[in-house]
C-alpha cells in the first residue's frame, strides 16, 4: 500500500511538472506581452512595467522562478488587475467553487443512484423507460442551455431563487442544479447496468431463495455491490462539473475561478490562465488519486497494484 | 407366403437433387458480423428512429452547402429586419405570425420593421437581421464536420497508437501507456484551453483540438482489446508465416477491433459535438460571423429575455442531434455486443 501510495504521489507530482512546464512554454509562444495595446507608453516606461513583471530576463530564468515561486504559492502577478497577485485572486475564488462542485456532486450522485436502481428493478416497466429517458435527456443536454432555461423560467419567471450572483444559500440553487445534471444522468445510467447485472447474480437468488424480503434483497445485497464501482466514475464526474463550472459560473455571475478562467482567456491574462490551468489539474489529480485508494479500501479484490482498469 | 413384393429398377425413382439435399439440416442464412449486426440493430426501434433524425440532419447539412437551398443568406446582415420573430406564410397562430408581445400588448414586429407582406423569416432574425433557419442549417454543418472530422482524426491517430502500444508491449507499452495516464489526467478542458489559445480561432484549431484531447480513451481501448487478439491462434499462425506486421495490422487486427471502433467512434462524435458549441458558447471557440451551434446559442442567450426564439431553436437542434447519436449509440453497443445485453 505505502509502496504503491509513494508511486502514485511521484507521478502525480511528474504529471504536475508537465503540467507547469507545457503551461509556462505555451504561455511563452503566444504573441503579446500587457503593453500589446499600449501604443502610447515611451520606451523607458515600456522598459520598466516589463522589468516589473519580470519579462525582460531570458526565458529560462522567468521559468525557474516560475516554479519556485509556485512553491511557495506564488503565481506571479495578473496582466489584467494591476498589483493584484493572481494567488490572491484565486483563493479568493475557489471557495464558491469548492462549495458549487460538492452540492453539484452530491445532488447529482445520490438521486441518480436511486433513480438507476429505480430502473433496474422495475426492469422493461415503463418506470423503466422513464428513468431511461430522463438520463439520455440529462447527458444530450448541455449544461449551459440547462442554466439559461432554468435562470429564464425558475429565476425569472417563477421568481423562485435569484437569477445571478453570489449571497446566501439560495443563490447557490440553480447553478448546483445546472451542474448536477449531467452527474445525475450519467450516475443513473451507470448504476442500472451494474444494478441489472448485479440482479442477474447467484447471491442475489441465494439471498431471496433463503426467503429475505424484496426490500432486504434489494438493499443490502444488490444495492450496496452495485455502489461500489460508482467509485471509478467520480474522476470524469468531476472533470464533468469542474467543465461545466466555466461557463454555468459565468452565466449566474458566481465569483469563481471557471468564471476567472473564462475572463482571463478573453483578455489574454497569461499569468491567471497558467495559474486556473494548475489548480484545476492539481483537484482532477487528487480526485483521481482519492477515489483510486477510496475503490481499493472498500472493495478488497481490487489489488492496488498501479495497473488496475 | 401370400405374394411377393417384387423390386424392380422401376420402383426406385431418382429424387431431385437439387431439392431436400439434406433434410436434417435446419440453418439461417450465413450472416457476416456486419449483417448480424445490423439484423439486431433493426430490432432496436429507438436506434432506428435516431439513424432517421441522424440520417436527416446530415442530408440539411450537405444540402446547405447549396446557397440556393437557403432561405436566405446566413452571414448577411440587413438590420432593417434585425430581431423578427418567426413568421410563416400563411398561418395565424401566436409565435409564428410575426407577432410578438412588447410591454404588455402584442405586435406586428413585421409591420413594425417596414417589411412587405411577402417577407417571411420561417425561424425570425437575430440582432442583425440575419435569418435564423438559415444560420441554423449552416451552423449544423459546421458543427456537425467539426464533430465527425476532430473524431476521424481522433480515431486515426488512438487506434494507431494503441494498436502500436499493444502489439509492440513490453518496455514500448509500458512508456507509451505511461504517457496515456499522464495526458489523461490533465482536464480535457485545460488542454482544449490552452490549444485554442496558441491556434488560431478557427474551424481547423477546433478540430484539432478537440481530437487531440479525446484520442486517449481510443488508444486505451484498442491497445486493450490488441493485447487480447494478439494471443489468438490466427494470429500466430500470420506471424508463423511470415506475414509482415502491417499486413496483420490491416487484414486481422481491424476486422476484429472494428465494433469497438465503432461504438467509441460513436460516443465521441456527441462529446465533440458539446466541445465545439461550448467554446463557441465561451467565446473561444468558432469566430464571428461564421455561425455554428455553439455561437448561435451564445448569440441567442443575450436575448433570451426579450426574444426566447433566438435561443430556442439552435438548442432544440442541439439537443435533438446529442440525444439522436446517445441513443444510436446506445443502440449500436447492444447491437455489436450481444453478450452485454441484459
Amino acid at each position: 500500500m505505502a509502496k504503491y501510495l509513494g508511486k502514485r504521489i511521484f507521478y502525480l507530482l511528474l504529471t504536475l511538472f508537465i503540467v507547469i512546464t507545457i503551461t509556462f512554454f505555451l504561455m511563452k509562444l503566444l504573441p503579446g506581452t500587457p503593453l500589446t495595446n499600449e501604443q502610447k507608453l515611451s520606451p523607458e516606461q515600456r522598459e520598466l512595467i516589463l522589468k516589473q513583471y519580470g519579462l525582460t530576463k531570458p526565458v529560462w530564468q522567468q521559468y525557474l522562478i516560475y516554479v519556485a515561486g509556485i512553491f511557495h504559492g506564488n503565481f506571479g502577478t495578473s496582466f489584467q488587475f494591476s498589483d493584484q497577485a493572481v494567488s490572491y485572486l484565486i483563493s479568493s475564488r475557489i471557495g464558491p467553487s469548492l462549495l458549487l462542485g460538492l452540492q453539484a456532486m452530491i445532488v447529482g450522485v445520490i438521486p441518480g443512484i436511486l433513480f438507476g436502481a429505480l430502473g433496474a428493478i422495475k426492469k422493461n416497466t415503463w418506470v423503466d423507460t422513464g428513468t431511461t429517458i430522463v438520463s439520455i435527456l440529462g447527458i444530450s443536454i448541455p449544461s449551459f442551455v440547462l442554466a439559461v432555461l432554468l435562470q429564464y423560467y425558475v429565476g425569472l419567471k417563477l421568481g423562485w431563487f435569484p437569477i445571478a450572483d453570489w449571497g446566501g444559500f439560495a443563490y447557490t440553487v440553480l447553478p448546483t442544479l445546472a451542474l448536477a445534471a449531467s452527474p445525475f444522468a450519467d450516475t443513473a445510467r451507470f448504476i442500472r447496468t451494474e444494478m441489472v447485472d448485479v440482479l442477474n447474480s447467484d447471491y442475489i437468488e441465494l439471498a431471496t431463495a433463503k426467503g429475505l424480503s424484496r426490500m432486504q434483497v434489494i438493499f443490502h445485497h444488490a444495492l450496496r455491490n452495485s455502489l461500489i464501482p460508482v467509485v471509478t466514475i467520480i474522476g470524469p464526474l468531476a472533470v464533468n462539473i469542474m467543465t461545466g463550472s466555466m461557463v454555468i459560473e459565468n452565466i449566474f455571475s458566481v465569483p469563481g475561478i471557471g468564471e476567472q478562467f473564462v475572463k482571463s482567456i478573453l483578455t489574454n491574462d497569461y499569468p491567471t490562465i497558467m495559474a486556473v490551468t494548475i489548480v484545476y489539474s492539481v483537484m482532477l489529480m487528487v480526485v483521481l488519486l482519492i477515489t483510486d485508494i477510496i475503490y481499493g479500501v472498500i472493495d478488497p479484490r481490487i489489488r492496488l497494484t498501479g495497473k488496475s482498469n | 407366403m401370400a405374394d411377393e413384393v417384387k423390386l424392380t429398377a422401376k420402383s426406385f425413382e431418382p429424387l431431385d437433387r437439387s431439392k431436400n439435399l439434406d433434410s436434417e439440416k435446419i440453418s439461417a442464412p450465413n450472416l457476416t458480423f456486419m449483417q448480424d449486426a445490423w439484423r439486431r440493430l433493426k430490432k432496436n426501434k429507438s436506434a432506428v428512429i435516431a439513424m432517421v433524425i441522424l440520417i436527416l440532419f446530415f442530408i440539411m447539412a450537405i444540402l446547405s452547402f447549396f446557397p440556393s437551398v437557403l432561405p436566405h443568406q446566413p452571414n448577411a446582415i440587413n438590420t432593417q429586419y434585425a430581431n423578427l420573430p418567426p413568421k410563416w406564410p400563411g398561418v395565424d397562430i401566436n409565435g409564428v405570425n410575426g407577432t410578438l408581445v412588447q410591454g404588455g400588448s402584442r405586435i406586428n414586429a413585421y409591420a413594425q420593421a417596414g417589411a412587405a407582406s411577402n417577407v417571411h423569416f420561417w425561424l425570425g432574425t437575430d440582432y442583425l437581421g440575419r435569418d435564423l433557419l438559415s444560420r441554423i442549417l449552416t451552423g449544423t454543418r459546421i458543427s456537425l464536420t467539426v464533430a465527425v472530422v476532430a473524431t476521424l482524426v481522433d480515431l486515426l491517430f488512438g487506434v494507431t497508437y494503441g494498436m502500436f502500444s499493444g502489439w509492440k508491449g513490453g518496455r514500448v507499452d509500458n512508456f507509451m501507456q505511461r504517457l496515456i495516464e499522464i495526458i489523461m489526467s490533465i482536464p480535457t478542458l485545460v488542454i482544449v484551453v490552452l490549444l485554442m489559445l496558441i491556434l488560431k480561432p478557427g474551424m481547423w484549431s477546433i478540430i484539432l483540438t478537440i481530437a487531440f484531447s479525446s484520442w486517449t480513451t481510443m488508444a486505451r481501448l484498442t491497445r486493450a482489446q490488441t493485447l487480447e487478439l494478439k494471443e489468438q491462434e490466427y494470429i500466430l499462425a500470420a506471424r508463423t508465416l511470415g506475414e509482415s506486421p502491417i499486413k496483420i495490422a490491416f487484414k486481422h487486427l481491424l476486422p476484429n477491433l472494428s465494433s469497438i471502433i465503432i461504438i467509441q467512434t460513436m460516443f465521441t462524435i456527441p462529446s465533440a459535438i458539446f466541445f465545439e458549441a461550448f467554446l463557441s458558447f465561451v467565446g473561444i471557440g468558432i469566430p464571428n460571423p461564421t455561425a455554428s451551434l455553439g455561437t448561435l446559442l451564445n448569440d441567442g442567450q443575450k436575448n433570451f429575455q426579450f426574444l426566447p426564439y433566438q435561443m430556442w431553436y439552435p438548442a432544440i437542434v442541439l439537443s435533438i442531434i446529442m440525444i439522436a447519436f446517445n441513443v444510436f449509440a446506445d443502440g449500436l453497443r447492444d447491437a455489436f455486443d450481444p453478450q452485454t445485453k441484459e
